[in-house]
């Protein structure tokens, strides 16, 4: 059972409300994506901690429903 | 907190090596992209580091995870410190990051 990128925006979002998510699918099955997420909250934070982040996001997905996420994470420029 | 016993043979490997890498297949046979995207990084920076293809562990392939609280391979460690998986490493080097932190951690890279 794959995700869709609305799937995966709604989680993200969810878990970090600020988030602006830019989702692109990379095979057209629902298994491959790249996303960038850029949030306020990730200000201080090492990329590892971002990602981090957004994988507790999904919630468990990362890894099993989702096989890759090529993911960027970045604070907002000031 | 009972810990997880394949956490021991983790920290083995990761201070077994300057440089480790948790992967799917070898480094001279890699069986996936993000695997061999690691691969190649180091291999152009002209790094020396230990392969553990966590395809032939099934234990060691569940508990990096748990580990590093990272759920996805291949992952890299520093020193036995963990650096990140592809996305991160591919973001350090491209940004020339990845040579500045192993410089800081006493590992030598060749010249571009």
């Amino acid at each position: 059972m794959a995700m869709t990128a609305s799937e995966i925006e709604r989680l993200i979002k969810e878990a970090i409300p600020d988030a602006i998510v830019d989702i692109r699918d990379l095979a057209g099955d629902g298994d491959h994506y790249a996303a960038n997420v850029v949030s306020a909250s990730f200000k201080g934070k090492t990329r590892v901690q971002q990602h981090q982040m957004v994988y507790a996001a999904l919630k468990g997905g990362m890894g099993n429903e989702l096989h890759a996420l090529a993911l960027q994470t970045s604070a907002p420029q000031d | 907190m009972s810990e997880n016993p394949v956490f021991d043979r983790i920290k083995n490997e990761v201070s077994s090596e300057d440089v480790v890498l948790f992967m799917k297949g070898t480094p001279v046979f890699p069986q996936c992209g993000f695997s061999n995207a690691v691969v190649q990084v180091l291999t152009y920076l002209g790094v020396p580091f230990k392969g553990i293809n966590v395809l032939e562990d099934d234990d060691i392939r569940q508990g990096i995870k748990e580990f590093s609280d990272w759920p996805t391979i291949p992952q890299l460690y520093v020193k036995g410190e963990f650096v990140g998986g592809c996305d991160i490493v591919r973001e350090m080097f491209e940004q020339g990051e990845l040579r500045d932190y192993l410089a800081q951690k006493g590992i030598e890279t060749q010249a571009a």
